[in-house]
Formats: structure tokens, C-alpha cells, sequence
């Protein structure tokens, strides 16, 4: 019963929602340059696939190498930030300005910058999932409870002590919401960079088989893209379990 | 040695500053178990922060064997009112922290780690994880942590408030055992008489707001004692209910 739960009702959901497609395409008789129907995304993925699949890894080499930087970069700025009070009222302000120029309106930008290669594609993925790095970063650097940095400070515990042995490890759950949230926003950013600049990736494809009216290929595109997004997701929440088994424990 | 000279400390409030201890006076001799109590609010807390280093006196002076305290030191151990253990270690982990902290050798903490979890009720228990304990467990997890370093002085705020009776009493007989083998000089904060009358040379009593020294009570009880055989002893019984006339005087009745 148990088991039908977790897979049975989840697989009936998706089996139905299928269904319900098709015979919409088929009783309306909807076109399939209009709203192609499960066989033909099936058709035209099998038309090329290694076309698909060569673009499929050009977009996660962008977004995985974008959201890479991000991290590192979201970390060490997340950890000078809070160990450095005046240098965060100082920068703060100029960096939620800058979060909120919406990212899309960069794009073009980025291309008359750093020209037509992975450059700006790269950029734009950084930018759109830092923030939610350092910010969630910031919060779990900052939240460390009262007792735990009593502990530290009656324990003499050195300042680097109490930063890798309570602070960071407190961190950790909380920096990966922000690192959930941006590996999300990584795979928009950069499926936006390739629509507007589309010499590659799976945004590319979109853009070429719109051109030449190949819908069930865009949709190919697509289901590629989200199945590339949620094993990204749970690729970084594999990585969660495994480093911080404690936090699922102690938020109940 | 501790010593207390006129210390106070205050704490500022919104509109006007709280003043949560008053001109204290308090030595605790070499190797002298002094337990104090006081109702909730009175200051115990602070106290023990005050002597921990942690906390400087708004006024007064603080010396701790012959030198005055400027912040924590190596061989003073304070056990918190809250267990305060890091939740992705294990008991035994938690124990080592101060071991690692003070980079002392690492084989040599953990046996004595180990010993000392088993002398606390925890065999068994030494690689679960505190949310895989009960309350009373993460504390006698955090007493093991304090008594590690062997600490010079050790000052303990309510270590058994969250056990039941009878573990309560097994773990003041531990507690007993160990500082008659090798005396610390012990401040031990407590709700219980009782646990006062038990393990202490001299009982502290705070009255509330702001807090001060309202008595101070030896008890000349031989030693070891217990609450199985001692309870019935006139002597104590007379510092139980005197303590407890001291304490219904200062305006309100202990916390169970
Ligand atoms: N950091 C602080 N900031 C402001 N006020 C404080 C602070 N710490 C303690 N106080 C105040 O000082 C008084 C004494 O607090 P303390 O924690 O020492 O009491 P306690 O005797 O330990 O109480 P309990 O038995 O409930 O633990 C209280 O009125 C409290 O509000
Ligand atoms: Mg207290």
C-alpha cells in the first residue's frame, strides 16, 4: 500500500495526464505542428538523436560550469560578508540593486560584451543563481544558536575553530536551500542565454525547430530540458543527504 | 580558589536596565562543592557565566585561583542549561570536541570519553546522534563533555534538570564519586534542596530581583552521602527544611 503511494499514485498521475493529451490531439484533431502528440515528440527525438543529445550536453556543461562558479564565488562572499559587518552594510545594498535587473534584459548585453561563444551563456547563468547562494549562505552563517557559540567561546575554541567546527557545519543546511534554489534558476539561465544567442544548446534548438516549424523537435527540446533540471535537482539534494543527514532529523 | 568581591551585573532592558545580580560576595575554596539556588530569574545563570569568563561584571572584582578572570579559560569547564551539543556529531563526538579544541591527543580523550559516557548510563549510546537521544540523555551527554578535561574548576547550571527521579539520583551519586576521587572546585546550580543538601560543603541561596547572596549554609553531613540512607538523618533533614523556609521567604516556592 505503502509502495503504491510513493510510486503507483505518482506513475498513474503522469500515465493520465499522457493520456488525456493524446486523445485531446487525436479527438480535436489537433495538428501536430500545433500540439504534436506523444508519438510524434517520440518520432522526432528518434529522427536525431545524437543532434539532441550533443545539445543536451552542451547545455549542462553551461549551466554545471555557470552554477560551479556561482557556488565558490557565492561562498567565499557569503563568508567575508558576515565575518566582515561594516564591509556587508557596505555591499549589500549594491548587490540586491543588482539582483534585481532582471537577468533576462542582461542577455543581449552579454552578447555584445563577450561575443557569440560559451562566454555570455556562462555569465548569465552565474549571475541569475548567485544571489540565492550567498544569500542563503549568509543566513546560515548567521544563525548560529546562542548556546553553540557559547560553547565555542568557553571552550577557547580559536576563530577558525569555531568557524569549521560549529558555524560552517550550522551553515550547511540552510546554504543548501540556496544551492537548491540555484541550480534551478542555472537551467533558466542558461536555456535564456542560448535562445538569444542560439549557436548551441538545447535553447538553440528551440529557437531553430520554431524556424523551421518543427514543433515536435522543440518538444523533444523541452521534455529534454526538464528531465535535465530535475536530475540536476536531485543530483544536488543526493549531495545534501550525504553531508548533512543530521538536518532532515532535527527539522522533523 | 573563587573568589567574588561586590560583584554586580546588569543588563540593559528597553526603557530602564535589569539588574540581575547585586553586590555578590562568594569564595568557593579549593576543591569545595558549593551548590546554589535560587528561583527562576535570580541570576544563577549569570553567575556561572560571570565566573566562566564569559560575561564581565558590570562591577566587582572576579579571581579564580589567585588571578582575575578576563574571559574563558582551558581549565574551567562550564556545562550550559541547554545541552548545546552539535547535532551532526555523535555522543562520543560531542565528548571529543573539547579534546580537539585543546588539540590534546586523540586516543587518550576517547577512552576516557568512553569511560566516562558509560559511567553516565550511556553505554550503548556512544555513536547515536542527539536527535536520536532523549533530553536527559543530550545532558548527560553534555556532563560528559564538561568533566573531560579533567577541569580544574567546573561549574555545572541545572546538569540533571531534565532527568527523573531515580536517574536523577544515580547521577548525583556518579557525581559524588567522582569529586570525592578528585575534587574540583564545583559551583553546581540546582532547583532540588534535596540535590543541594546531597552533593554540597555550603548551599548558596539567591534571592530574586536583583539577585543576591540571601544565606549561605554549610552542611556537615559526613560523607559519601545518599538519598536512600541520608535522607533519613535529622541533620538532614533540618538543612532541607530550613532551606526551604529561606526559600519560601524570599517570596515564592522552588520549581519542582
Ligand atoms: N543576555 C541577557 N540580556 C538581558 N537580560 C539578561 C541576559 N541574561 C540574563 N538576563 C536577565 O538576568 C536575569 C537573570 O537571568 P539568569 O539567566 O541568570 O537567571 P537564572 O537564575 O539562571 O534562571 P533560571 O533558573 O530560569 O535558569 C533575568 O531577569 C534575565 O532576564
Ligand atoms: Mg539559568
Amino acid at each position: 500500500m505503502t509502495r503504491f503511494r510513493s510510486w503507483g499514485l505518482p506513475l498513474l498521475g503522469a500515465v493520465t495526464a499522457l493520456a488525456v493529451w493524446w486523445s485531446a490531439t487525436a479527438v480535436f484533431g489537433i495538428r501536430s505542428f500545433f500540439l504534436p502528440a506523444p508519438p510524434d515528440i517520440v518520432e522526432a527525438f528518434g529522427r536525431q538523436p545524437a543532434y539532441l543529445l550533443r545539445e543536451a550536453g552542451s547545455t549542462v556543461a553551461v549551466t554545471v560550469t555557470g552554477f560551479g562558479i556561482a557556488v565558490v564565488a557565492g561562498l567565499l562572499l557569503a563568508m567575508t560578508l558576515t565575518a566582515w559587518r561594516a564591509l556587508e552594510r557596505a555591499t549589500l545594498p549594491v548587490l540586491v540593486a543588482l539582483n534585481s535587473v532582471p537577468k533576462v534584459a542582461v542577455a543581449p548585453l552579454l552578447v555584445v560584451w563577450l561575443g557569440f561563444g560559451a562566454q555570455p551563456k556562462i555569465v548569465l547563468v552565474v549571475l541569475i543563481c548567485f544571489f540565492p547562494v550567498v544569500v542563503a549562505t549568509m543566513a546560515g552563517l548567521t544563525s548560529t544558536p546562542a548556546e553553540l557559540s557559547e560553547l565555542s567561546r568557553s571552550l577557547s575554541a580559536s576563530v577558525w575553530q569555531a568557524y569549521v567546527k560549529i558555524r560552517l557545519p550550522w551553515a550547511l543546511p540552510q546554504m543548501f536551500v540556496g544551492l537548491k534554489v540555484g541550480i534551478s534558476l542555472a537551467v533558466i539561465g542558461a536555456v535564456v542565454a542560448e535562445i538569444n544567442n542560439p549557436t548551441g544548446g538545447l535553447g538553440a534548438v528551440i529557437v531553430l525547430s520554431g524556424m523551421s516549424f518543427d514543433t515536435p523537435l522543440a518538444f523533444a527540446a523541452i521534455i529534454l530540458l526538464a528531465v535535465l533540471s530535475t536530475t540536476l535537482f536531485y543530483l544536488v539534494v543526493a549531495l545534501e543527504r550525504l553531508m548533512v543527514p543530521w538536518a532532515r532529523a532535527i527539522s522533523g | 580558589m573563587i573568589a567574588l568581591t561586590r560583584v554586580s551585573r546588569t543588563f540593559p532592558a528597553r526603557t530602564e536596565t535589569v539588574a540581575a545580580l547585586h553586590e555578590i560576595d562568594l569564595t568557593v575554596a579549593e576543591g569545595e562543592f558549593v551548590a546554589v539556588i535560587g528561583r527562576s530569574g535570580c541570576g544563577k545563570s549569570t553567575l556561572l557565566r560571570l565566573i566562566a569568563g564569559l560575561l564581565e561584571p558590570t562591577s566587582g572584582t572576579i579571581t579564580v585561583d589567585g588571578g582575575p578572570v578576563h574571559g574563558p579559560r582551558r581549565d574551567v569547564a562550564l556545562m550550559q542549561q541547554q545541552p548545546a551539543l552539535l547535532p551532526w556529531r555523535t555522543a562520543l563526538g560531542n565528548v571529543l570536541l573539547p579534546v580537539e579544541i585543546a588539540r590534546l591527543p586523540r586516543g587518550e580523550g576517547a577512552d576516557r570519553a568512553r569511560e566516562l559516557l558509560d559511567a553516565v548510563g550511556l553505554a550503548g549510546f556512544h555513536h547515536r546522534h542527539p536527535y536520536e537521544l532523549s533530553g536527559g540523555m543530550q545532558q548527560r551527554v553534555a556532563l560528559c563533555r564538561a568533566l573531560i578535561q579533567q577541569p580544574h574548576v567546573l561549574l555545572m547550571d541545572e546538569p540533571f534538570s531534565a532527568l527523573d527521579a531515580l536517574t536523577r539520583e544515580d547521577m548525583a551519586a556518579q557525581l559524588q564519586a567522582l569529586h570525592l576521587a578528585r575534587p574540583a572546585t564545583t559551583v553546581f546550580v540546582t532547583h532540588s534542596i534535596q540535590e543541594a543538601v546531597l552533593l554540597a560543603d555550603r548551599v548558596v541561596v539567591l534571592s530574586p530581583r536583583p539577585g543576591r547572596v540571601r544565606e549561605v549554609l554549610a552542611v556537615d553531613i559526613p560523607r559519601p552521602r545518599s538519598l536512600g540512607r541520608s535522607a533519613a538523618l535529622p541533620a538532614v533533614a533540618e538543612c532541607v527544611a530550613h532551606l526551604h523556609d529561606v526559600l519560601a521567604k524570599a517570596g515564592d516556592d522552588l520549581e519542582p
